[in-house]
């Protein structure tokens, strides 16, 4: 797997507000098939990253790759042609569009000629059912129904398989399961695993470390706008994962505990002392 | 055993209704029209309220309200606002007239202008929300006041006079821009109305209504708008361009308002500078009352013509009953509360569906 070449790469990139240094010497890959996790915690430069390889913003130097040229991703639009899809925490879709519509924002389907092209709803609702249903999402099957309907977990499988319906090659999924309770996580965990298979590369980004151990193929842990680790699947365990990202010894314990409370209580935390 | 399948069926039914009507909320303005109309036909019948006349008296009001609502519709349904349009009607108009009275301008050649200048201010607008990102409430309540002083300042300067009189611009500017229109079939006496003194501002605004129905509802374009409301960094990410897009809306109200001040010009053979801050409500409680969502990301044209409908009958019906004049206001704060607290169950119970259906 790893023998193939990274579908996209960032080379030694650095990004600057004006005087404020947000990254520093940026090196990392994604190949086909293989989910990256970016770990960091808040204020880390998670954002900034994303929003570099999904064409919001633009390198202050260094260089991102695409199959082993470089590319220049000037808008987000840009970023998207070349098959870099983003999808964001909350999904980046509407609450009061109908799946349908909101599946196709931006390249809706028409049928008519000139000035009467008339937007086909009928033909978007069946390719969208149709392309979520694929990802094993079978409670979706009405694409007249509102976006602002659906739970949190059925929003991030819409929104990342229209991703892939529209030739997506690289997914960035901006904290996915953030905002979801556990069921809901593992439903969007499992959805990120048939991406995986379908031969996307993933841009994994997130702070749960469970989760990130769960799909990730390869790590790196962002401190303060640089790498300050990079690893493969099973080189770390999750305590030193969590220390890293922390960067302190009573958080990975602290958190580790509550996590493993959770776990056994429905996801409920344990109960203030 | 029957019992529950019983239950169960209707159950079913019910859910099906409430989700269509979910679907339709366009269906409940329409609605809330025939109640209005019901009520106000019932207690205005002796006063003449459902003769042609009577009719034509309410929809020539709301006609010039519903020019602007559907843009200023359209620019709420996009998450921004406009408020300048009450500078920019009577801009409108003795823009009109001063082309032709001072400087001798063509009729047709004067009412482009007007358009022109109105647009170019439109895109002002729109050029300060899409860069500053200052809320558009604040940036059109400036241009209002600019507009309304220029109006004064510009027509003293020019004319002398804040009224122009705007006389003989030619039958068919008048037949289409500003008259009274009266369709009736069969012979003196035995007449059916189809319509009587209904003044073409009404024509043009179901021309318009029609125009922008395709737009919002058939066109991709309309998508764009929507989906802009209802999440802007994600529809920019989707690849859709909102800067432009939303200059173009700002430009739509601007140029519906110019149309409007036109219009009534050519109707009344006189224009005037005064500002009309009436109108600049008006047009946000017919979109309102129509179902658009004050915080964007929903709304139809039909919902807001059955809004802007429903807003001509409680302004001028009350007139043909017998209640107190002064109610009126209060009539149509009412109508307004019901309406937001309507669009606002709405959301929820939209956005909440899944909490309800368990499958």
């Amino acid at each position: 797997m790893s023998d193939k070449a990274p579908i996209l790469a960032l080379r030694g990139v650095n990004k600057s507000f004006g005087p404020i240094d947000v990254l520093h010497d940026i090196n990392i890959e994604v190949r086909a098939g293989e989910v990256l996790c970016l770990l960091g915690d808040n204020g880390a430069g998670k954002s900034t990253l994303i929003k570099l390889m999904s064409g919001v913003h633009q390198p202050t130097s260094g260089k991102i790759e695409m199959d082993g040229a470089v590319v220049a991703l000037p808008t987000p639009r840009a970023a998207s042609e070349k098959g870099i899809a983003t999808v964001h925490q909350f999904g980046g879709t509407f609450p009061l569009m109908s799946i349908g519509r909101s599946f196709f924002v931006g390249v809706e389907p028409t049928k008519g000629w000139g000035p009467f092209k008339v937007y086909d709803r009928k033909t978007a609702n069946e390719i969208a059912v149709k392309a979520v249903q694929d990802f094993g999402i079978t409670r979706i099957d009405d694409g007249d129904r509102l976006v602002g309907g659906l739970s949190g977990g059925e929003r991030q499988s819409l929104a990342i398989a229209r991703a892939v319906h529209f030739g997506a090659r690289v997914l960035i999924l901006d904290e996915p399961t953030a905002a979801l309770g556990v069921k809901q996580a593992a439903h969007v965990l499992r959805i990120v695993n048939e991406a995986k298979r379908r031969g996307l590369a993933v841009i994994f980004i997130t702070h749960q470390v469970m989760h990130a151990m769960a799909v990730g193929d390869h790590f790196a842990v962002l401190i303060r706008g640089a790498i300050a680790a990079d690893f493969k699947k099973g080189e770390r365990t999750r305590e030193e994962i969590t220390d890293l990202m922390a960067g302190g010894e009573t958080m990975a314990g602290l958190e580790a505990s509550i996590e493993g409370y959770m776990a056994d209580h429905a996801g409920h935390p344990p109960p203030a002392v | 055993m029957s019992d529950k399948q019983e239950t169960s069926g209707s159950k079913g039914r019910g859910a099906l209704s409430l989700q269509s009507i979910f679907r339709r909320p366009d269906a409940g303005a329409a609605a809330g029209f025939f109640v209005i109309l019901v009520f106000f036909g019932y207690f205005g019948a002796e006063n003449n309220f459902l003769t042609a006349l009577g009719t034509s008296t309410w929809l020539n009001f709301a006609s010039k309200v519903g020019i602007v609502a559907i843009p200023v519709g359209f620019l709420m349904i996009a998450g921004e606002m406009d408020i300048s349009i009450g500078a920019l009607i009577p801009a409108g108009g003795i823009v009109l007239a001063m082309a032709v009275n001072q400087f001798g301008m063509n009729f047709w050649l004067a009412c482009a202008l007007s358009l022109g200048i109105a647009g170019a201010i439109g895109a002002i607008n729109g050029f300060l929300v899409t860069r500053s990102k200052v809320p558009s409430l604040i940036v059109t309540l400036a241009t209002l006041f600019v507009v309304a002083g220029l109006n004064s300042y510009v027509s003293k300067q020019l004319a002398g006079t804040t009224q122009h009189s705007l006389q003989d611009v030619g039958p068919v500017s008048e037949f289409v821009l500003g008259d009274y229109h009266t369709l009736a079939f069969g012979a003196e006496g035995a007449q059916i109305v189809l319509f009587q003194s209904l003044q073409s501002s009404f024509f043009i605004w179901i021309a318009f209504a029609v125009v922008c129905f395709f737009i919002l509802h058939m066109s991709p374009w309309g998508n764009w708008i929507i989906a802009m409301g209802g999440d802007q960094q994600s529809a920019r990410n989707a690849g859709i361009p909102t800067g432009p897009l939303k200059i173009v809306l700002f430009v739509l109200s601007a140029m519906a308002a110019a149309l409007v001040g036109i219009s009534e010009a050519v109707l009344a053979n006189t224009a005037s500078t005064t500002t009309q801050f009436g109108m600049i409500f008006n047009s946000i409680i017919c979109v309102v009352v129509g179902g658009v969502l004050l915080t964007g990301g929903f709304g139809t044209v039909t919902g807001i013509v059955f809004g802007t409908l429903t807003f001509g009958i409680v302004f001028q019906g009350i007139n043909f009953t017998t209640f107190d004049k002064d109610l009126n206001l209060l009539f149509i704060g009412a109508l307004l509360l019901i309406a937001v607290l309507m669009n606002e169950t709405f959301r929820r119970m939209a956005t909440n569906w899944s909490a309800t259906k368990k499958s």
